[in-house]
C-alpha cells in the first residue's frame, strides 16, 4: 500500500546512507591507525548496502524503471534527499565521528522504528539495518567518548565540531508533510518520540565525553527536501563522473 | 616481491640484538634440521639472527606492501561507476588493510613492534612493493591491478604458506583464503570493458599497456642478480626463485589477455615451444631500480599520503591513550 | 604523551561448539576497542560468534626448551617484543 509520499520517504533514508557512505569511503587508506581504516570501512559497506536495498525498493515504488544505479549515479543533487547532515566534510577524525555519532543516534532509533512499519518490505531492510547500526553506534560512540574526554587537544577539535554541525540535528527531528504523512499510514515512526529518545541517548553520551550540548538551533535549509549546502554538489560531481562520462554502459 | 630490496643495505635497528651470540654451531645444526625435516619454527624457537632478521625485513616489507596499496585502489572508491563495484573494492581494499595487520602481527611475534616498522616505512628506510609506486589513472586501472597485481602477488603468496616460520606461514594461508576473490574481481572489471564500448576496451588495453611491465617485474630481480635468494630458500622462507615465478604469472596471464581481446604491449612475447613458456622481451630492469630507489611515478605521493595520515592522526591515538590512563582500559567495555 | 596502543592477542571462537582459537594480534587503545578492532579485522567473513582479546603481555607461555640456555625469561614474555621490557624514560638509546 503505497502513497505518493512513500517513493520520496524510502529516499530520504536511501540517500542518507549512500552520501554517508560515500563520505566515510573517502577515508580509506587515511584512518589514524590501520585498525581505524577496517573500522571506517566496515561502516561504509553496511550504509552502502543500506543505500542499495533502499534505492533499489525506490525505484519499484517509483515504477520508472530506474534502478539502484540510475537513481544514485543520474539525478541531480537538487533530487537528493539525504538529510543535509551526512553530507558534511570529513573533516578531521574528530568531525567525521561527531557526524557519524548523531546520525548513528537516529538512525538505530528510525530503523528500531522501521522494522515494526507497515510496509513489510521496509520492515524487513531496517530490521537487518538495526543490528548493523548498533555496531556503528557503539563505534562512534565510544570514539566520541574518547576524544571528548581524552586530552585537551581532542576536546577542543570535537567540541567545535558538534557545536558546528549541530544545527544540522534539527532536520532529523522535525517532521514535515512526508514524515507525517508516513507516520499516520504505520509506515514510520513520529518524530515527536524519537526526537525524545534520541535526545536521551545523545545527552548521556556527551556527558561520558565530557561535552556540552549545544544550544538548540533551528535551521530552515533541509536536505530531506532537496536543499541542500553547497558540498552535495562537488562529491556528487565526483561520484557521477563516470556514468555521466559515459553514458547506458556497463561496468 | 617483498624481498625485492632485500639485497640493499639493513636499516641499523634491525642489526644484531645484543645477547644474540655469533653463532652456537649446536643450535643452529639443530635448527637446520627442524628446517630440513619441514617442521614450523615458532615465535620462542632459537633461530640464528640473520633468520631472524630476513623475516622481520620480509615480512614488515610485505605489510607495508599492503598498507601502501591500498591508496591506489582507494583512489577510485569515491568515483566506482557503480553501487556494486563500489561495494567490492571497498571490501577489496579493507581487506589489503587486513593483510597488512596479520603481516604486521606475524612481524611482531620476531621482535620488532609496529611503531618501529611504520617508523621505518615513513622515514623511507623500509621498502614496500615497487608496483604501487604507478598511479591508478582511469577505471580500467582498478581492473588492471587485481587481474595482475593480486595475480601475480597469488602466486608469489602460495607458497609462501609453507614457508618455514609459523606466524608467517598462518597468515599467508588466511591471506590467500581471503585473495580469491580478488583477482576475480579485477579480470572481471577488464571483461566488462573489453566487452563494451570502443571507448572502454580502449580504457582497458591502456591500463594493461601501463601495468604489464610493472607487474612482472613485481617479482623482483632475475635469479642471477639476486643474492638473497639462495639463503631464502634453504631456510624454506622462499620457496621459488623469482625468475620461476615470473615465468608462471606469465604463462598463465598471456592466454587471459588474449581471452579478454587485448595485446600484452611486448612486441617480442612470443611461445616458445620446446620449453613451453611464453618469452618475453628484455625487461627494463633500470626503471625497477628507480622506482626503488624512490623516484617512481609517485612515490612521494604514495608516502605523503602515508605520512600525512599518520601525523594527522597522531592526536587521535594519543586521545584513545589518555582516555585509557585516566579511566583503567578495562573500563570503557 | 603516548600515541603507541598495547598489543592484544585475539581469540575466536569460529561456531558455536567449537574452542576459541588464536588468530593473531592488534592494537588498541582499551579493552573495548580491541574487541571491536578483532571483530572488524578477524571476522569479516563471518568467521566468529565469539572473541577474547588478551593483552599480550598478560599471557604466560611454555618454553619449548626447557633445558637450553636462552637470552630471555623463559615463562612469560611470549614474544621478543621490545615493548614488554620496562625501562625507565631517562634512558637514552634503548
Amino acid at each position: 500500500m503505497t502513497s505518493a509520499a512513500t517513493f520520496p520517504y524510502i529516499l530520504r533514508l536511501a540517500d542518507t546512507s549512500l552520501v554517508l557512505g560515500q563520505r566515510l569511503g573517502e577515508w580509506v587508506g587515511h584512518a589514524p591507525a590501520l585498525e581505524e581504516d577496517l573500522a571506517l570501512a566496515n561502516i561504509a559497506l553496511d550504509l552502502l548496502g543500506q543505500a542499495r536495498l533502499l534505492l533499489s525498493y525506490a525505484g519499484e515504488i517509483e515504477g520508472r524503471g530506474r534502478d539502484e544505479d540510475a537513481l544514485a549515479f543520474l539525478r541531480d543533487a537538487a533530487e537528493f534527499c539525504n538529510v543535509s547532515l551526512a553530507e558534511q566534510p570529513n573533516g578531521d577524525f574528530g568531525r567525521t565521528i561527531v557526524r557519524q555519532f548523531l546520525l548513528d543516534a537516529w538512525q538505530l532509533e528510525l530503523y528500531e522504528a522501521l522494522s515494526g512499519s507497515t510496509d513489510a518490505r521496509l520492515a524487513g531492510i531496517a530490521a537487518k539495518a538495526v543490528k548493523e547500526t548498533r555496531y556503528h553506534l557503539r563505534f562512534s560512540a565510544g570514539w566520541l567518548v574518547r576524544l571528548g574526554d581524552g586530552t585537551a587537544e581532542s576536546h577542543a577539535r570535537v567540541a567545535a565540531a558538534l557545536e558546528e554541525l549541530w544545527r544540522f540535528t534539527d532536520e532529523l527531528l522535525t517532521p514535515d508533510a512526508v514524515d507525517e504523512e508516513m507516520a499516520a499510514a504505520g509506515v514510520a515512526p513520529s518524530l515527536a518520540g524519537l526526537r525524545l529518545r534520541w535526545e536521551e541517548r545523545v545527552g548521556a553520551v556527551l556527558a561520558q565525553a565530557t561535552l556540552k550540548r549545544p544550544a538548540a538551533a533551528s535551521y530552515l535549509w533541509h536536505g530531506k527536501r532537496g536543499v541542500h549546502t553547497e558540498h552535495l554538489g562537488h562529491m556528487l560531481a565526483e561520484m557521477q563522473h563516470l556514468p555521466r562520462t559515459f553514458p547506458g554502459v556497463t561496468w | 616481491m617483498y624481498t625485492q630490496a632485500l639485497d640493499s643495505p639493513q636499516p641499523p635497528d634491525l642489526e644484531r640484538r645484543p645477547g644474540s651470540p655469533g653463532g652456537e654451531p649446536a643450535l643452529e645444526r639443530r635448527f637446520e634440521e627442524r628446517i630440513e625435516r619441514d617442521e614450523k619454527i615458532e615465535p620462542k624457537d632459537w633461530m640464528p639472527e640473520a633468520y631472524r632478521q630476513t623475516l622481520v625485513r620480509q615480512i614488515s616489507q610485505h605489510a607495508h606492501s599492503e598498507i601502501v596499496g591500498m591508496l591506489p585502489e582507494g583512489n577510485w572508491i569515491t568515483r566506482a561507476p557503480s553501487l556494486r563495484r563500489k561495494a567490492v573494492l571497498i571490501a577489496k581494499v579493507q581487506d589489503e588493510g587486513g593483510h597488512g595487520m596479520y603481516l604486521y602481527s606475524a612481524a611482531e611475534t620476531l621482535g620488532v613492534a609496529r611503531a618501529e616498522m611504520l617508523e621505518q616505512l615513513l622515514d623511507g628506510r623500509a621498502k614496500y612493493s615497487s608496483i604501487f609506486n604507478y598511479p591508478t589513472l582511469t577505471w580500467a586501472d582498478v581492473g588492471a591491478i587485481g587481474w595482475l597485481v593480486d595475480g601475480a602477488a597469488i602466486m608469489n603468496q602460495i607458497p609462501i604458506c609453507r614457508c618455514s616460520y609459523g606466524p608467517y606461514a598462518r597468515a599467508m594461508v588466511r591471506i590467500c583464503k581471503e585473495e580469491s576473490f580478488h583477482q576475480r574481481q579485477g579480470f572481471e572489471i577488464m571483461l566488462a570493458l573489453a566487452r563494451g564500448t570502443q571507448e572502454q576496451r580502449a580504457m582497458a588495453q591502456d591500463a594493461l599497456n601501463r601495468w604489464w611491465w610493472p607487474s612482472i617485474m613485481m617479482f623482483g630481480p632475475s635469479d642471477a642478480s639476486s643474492t638473497h635468494t639462495a639463503q631464502s630458500m634453504r631456510w624454506r622462507i622462499k620457496r621459488f626463485t623469482n625468475d620461476e615465478l615470473r615465468q608462471k604469472f606469465i604463462d598463465v596471464t598471456v592466454p587471459q589477455a588474449e581471452f579478454l581481446g587485448l595485446t600484452i604491449p611486448d612486441a617480442a612475447l612470443r611461445w616458445d615451444e620446446a620449453s613451453q613458456h611464453y618469452l618475453t622481451g628484455p625487461i627494463d630492469w633500470s626503471e625497477f631500480k628507480a622506482v626503488l630507489q624512490g623516484n617512481g611515478p609517485c612515490n612521494q605521493e604514495r608516502m605523503q599520503a602515508r605520512r600525512e595520515a599518520h601525523e594527522d592522526g597522531r592526536w587521535v591515538r594519543e586521545a584513545a591513550t589518555a582516555y585509557a590512563a585516566k579511566h583503567g582500559s578495562r573500563r570503557h567495555e | 604523551m603516548s600515541d603507541d596502543w598495547p598489543l592484544f592477542e585475539v581469540f575466536i571462537r569460529a561456531r558455536s561448539g567449537l574452542e576459541h582459537k588464536h588468530v593473531g594480534s592488534l592494537h588498541a587503545a582499551d579493552a573495548r576497542m580491541a574487541i571491536e578492532h578483532a571483530r572488524d579485522v578477524y571476522t569479516r567473513r563471518q568467521e566468529g560468534v565469539s572473541v577474547w582479546v588478551v593483552r599480550s603481555s598478560e599471557i604466560i607461555a611454555s618454553d619449548p626448551e626447557e633445558a637450553e640456555a636462552l637470552f630471555e625469561p623463559a615463562r612469560d614474555k611470549v614474544y621478543r617484543h621490545p615493548t614488554f621490557y620496562e625501562i625507565p624514560d631517562e634512558v637514552k638509546n634503548l
